[in-house]
């Protein structure tokens, strides 16, 4: 059992958590992930690491509360208890030999997109980071993003709070303007990283993208986080969860990942229910 | 007395009836049934059935025991030699073993050895009401990493003489392929329970959710006093078979769809975790796990369900009584078939067609028997022209596995053969680094649950003689 040390809604849907779990705070790194269980019948969910407070023996985790599992974790409060707690597993991002970088965070991959950032901070880089998110009321991590990137620009779909538009948009003028990324980190929706790479390909500028397919153990024995990178099937769980951007097929990737839609609606709808009758 | 011909049959719910529930398939014999058996033993004295236990167990006397009526004395025989009893009387291929050499074979039917080892053990489970006598600690530590068949053989080996055990495993239960592989209705999961709570009386340790090579790594447990480590992770990455369309949704491979199925319970209702309840199963390979894949899609309630075989029904791997309970099942035999593609539903009018994306058939080729190859086994040759389409809404992979990365690639020193399995001494399981061994899929690929718990047994015995020979 793994005790939930902190709790904190950052917006309506997404909630933050610190979780017990020393082993995994004493390695995780940024691009890392953990998988949990919520509850003895629980189903296991795949999160990344929003960071590692190793003196504490705490793992940061963001989550959106999109369907049953997380609304059963975020019906959990301080100092309640997950059932398991496992990691970290994946490659860390790779954060070796760039001087500039320019960060794309979608929605609550801004969550994942953070610690990235402040790696590359830490390690001197120049950090540029575009943070994009549907209105101003779902916006989150806004003050530390500011704190590790030289340049740090919002934009939100409805232009509610700062830019108007997609991520893509600025990030095309950060380039054209001359700015010289080494390296681009997008992570977010899969329709959003595909775009990004549509962006930075024409300038061949190396683009990682963060995948998080549906996926069981986490350790590469189930095959069904499969993606085709390159022409060849990796495994994200353990070839993972980052990729060269420009081999990634896209549209497979986001094929598959609705392929338990109906259940996942039925099992969202029963646990709104539940949680509902709980409130009343 | 003249002896019976013929093993006295073990009980099995219908088929037509099994093929729709999850429980057991095989219900055991009673205790008359049993001590009948045991009666078939000629109590040779060559004992070829001893020799041709990959574990060894002393079978003619706890088979003597039985026909005493004194089972719990064969209990005590059985599990001087095998750590998990039940799970073996299930699973082991008795006839390609113990079975295979019986004397009373040569003329009649061998003694059910099988059946009389899981009377034995499930006779004990629900009778034994103490606690086994534990040895005294001799102080030493020893890491075992995962909790499949030979990691729990190679804890329970070392704790019965007086080792401190910790069995470390990546899944929130331990197990391993016993719990997310094997299928309930052949190894009910409340057996391995009971075997591993036997296993924690003889003081093992078991830790779950942490993966070795990720969470901590094998210097590490070096590091905080383990002795020596021995490596039973298993097998690790399914196989594809490389061809177009495997990327569609309805295409598992086995290890996904039994994973989700056993340790996820995803057949149970209301289980939290989704699966496809397909109306057409194609299963691609003739292995065990092929026939497990198979016969837990029929329960799922699959109309058509197809095991596709490039060969004939001759080199099928699987054990022959899987094979005939998937027919009597009604799972379909496509032998001589090869896959060459995976077809899906694309609507170009509609991209948000819910329906894209989906398995709607998979293209076979014909295939005939080559001559027999070096190792004697005749390698299909594809018909050309003879392709065709079998319609279905779902394809199981069960082709194998190749070795898991995460040990090899944080540990240093230890080497790997060119397919990526751990490379050991035979005779005892030493790997190329110090105080490390390994044994099962790990070093083997995929074999069988008796095999690994073999690699287990010869670990722990070298094991043992490493950690004394260090502290002379």
């Amino acid at each position: 059992m793994y005790k939930i040390a902190k709790k904190r809604a950052l917006n309506p849907t997404v909630t933050m958590m610190d979780i017990c779990a020393p082993l995994v705070a004493a390695k995780g790194k940024a691009g890392q992930f953990i998988i949990l269980r919520v509850d003895g019948d629980g189903e296991r969910i795949p999160l990344t690491i929003a960071g590692c407070d190793r003196q504490n023996g705490t793992v940061k985790i963001i989550f959106q509360v999109v369907g049953a599992t997380t609304m059963a974790l975020n019906a959990k409060d301080e100092g309640d208890y997950i059932e398991d707690f496992v990691g970290p597993l994946g490659r860390p991002t790779e954060t070796e030999g760039v001087k500039k970088v320019c960060i794309v965070g979608g929605g609550v991959g801004c969550a994942i997109a953070l610690p990235v950032a402040q790696a590359f901070h830490e390690l001197g880089a120049e950090v540029y980071s575009i943070i994009g998110f549907r209105s101003k009321d779902l916006v989150i991590l806004e003050d530390e993003f500011r704190s590790c990137s030289d340049k740090l620009i919002i934009v939100t779909d409805d232009g509610s709070y700062g830019r108007k538009g997609v991520v893509t948009a600025p990030l095309r003028e950060l380039i054209e303007c001359g700015e010289q990324f080494d390296k681009v980190i997008a992570i977010g929706p899969v329709i959003m990283m595909k775009f990004v790479v549509q962006t930075t390909k024409p300038y061949n500028i190396p683009t990682v993208v963060s995948m998080n397919p549906i996926m069981i153990d986490g350790t590469g024995m189930c095959g069904g986080c499969r993606l085709t990178v390159g022409g060849k099937t990796k495994f994200a769980c353990v070839d993972g969860p980052d990729f060269d951007g420009f081999e990634v097929d896209f549209d497979e990737a986001m094929a598959r990942s609705n392929m338990y839609a109906d259940f996942e609606r039925h099992e969202r709808d029963e646990a709104c229910n539940l949680f509902r009758k709980e409130a009343e | 007395m003249p002896v019976q011909p013929k093993k006295n049959a073990m009980p099995v719910q219908d088929a037509k009836i099994r093929a729709t529930n999850f429980r057991e398939v095989a219900l055991g014999y009673c205790a008359e049934t049993a001590v009948a058996e045991a009666q078939r033993c000629l109590n040779c004295k060559n004992r070829p059935c001893v020799a041709a236990c990959p574990v060894n167990i002393s079978i003619p006397e706890f088979i003597s025991r039985v026909k005493e009526s004194d089972f719990e004395g064969a209990y005590d025989i059985i599990s001087k030699s095998s750590s998990l009893p039940a799970v073996c009387g299930r699973v082991c291929p008795q006839e390609t073993q113990c079975e295979s050499e019986c004397t009373l074979g040569i003329k009649f039917e061998p003694v059910g050895i099988g059946r009389l080892e899981r009377f034995v053990a499930d006779y004990h489970n629900a009778h034994f009401k103490g606690q086994p006598s534990v040895p005294l600690s001799n102080g030493h530590r020893v890491a075992v990493i995962g909790s499949g068949p030979s990691g729990l053989t190679c804890a329970g080996d070392l704790a019965k003489k007086g080792y401190k055990v910790t069995v470390f495993e990546a899944l929130h239960r331990a197990g391993g392929v016993l719990v997310y592989g094997i299928p309930e209705f052949r190894l009910p999961k409340s057996i391995v329970e009971k075997e591993v709570e036997i296993l924690k009386d003889y003081g093992v340790e078991v830790q779950t959710n942490v993966v070795i090579g990720k969470t901590l790594t094998i210097d590490e447990l070096f590091e905080q006093g383990y002795e020596a480590v021995f490596v039973g992770s298993g097998a690790g990455l399914p196989r594809f078979m490389g061809i177009s369309g495997e990327w569609l949704k309805g295409v598992y491979s086995a290890n996904e769809f039994l994973t989700r199925n056993n340790l996820m319970k995803a057949y149970e209702k209301g289980s939290h975790t989704p699966i496809m309840h397909s109306k057409t199963v194609a299963v691609v390979g003739g292995g065990n796990v092929a026939m497990d894949a198979a016969r837990t899609a029929l329960r799922l309630g699959a109309e058509h369900v197809y095991i596709i075989y490039r060969r004939s029904m001759e080199e099928i791997p699987a054990r022959r009584e899987e094979v005939e309970h998937a027919q009597e099942e009604g799972v379909e035999f496509k032998i001589l078939n090869n896959p060459v593609e995976i077809l899906g539903y694309s609507n170009p009018q509609d991209v948000r067609d819910p329906k894209n994306g989906f398995v709607t058939g998979i293209k076979v080729v014909r295939c005939r028997l080559g001559e027999p190859d070096a190792r004697g086994r005749r390698s299909p040759i594809e018909i050309e022209g003879s392709e065709y389409v079998i319609p279905v809404d779902c394809v199981i992979m069960a082709i194998g596995t190749s070795p898991n990365p995460l040990i090899k690639n944080t540990t240093e020193g230890l080497e790997v053969n060119r397919h990526g399995g751990i490379v050991v001494e035979e005779s005892t399981g030493k790997t190329s680094k110090e105080g490390v061994y390994a044994g099962g899929d790990a070093v083997t690929g995929a074999a069988t649950v008796i095999l690994a718990m073999g690699a287990g047994k010869t670990a722990a015995i070298a094991i043992d003689e490493y950690i004394t020979s260090k502290n002379v």
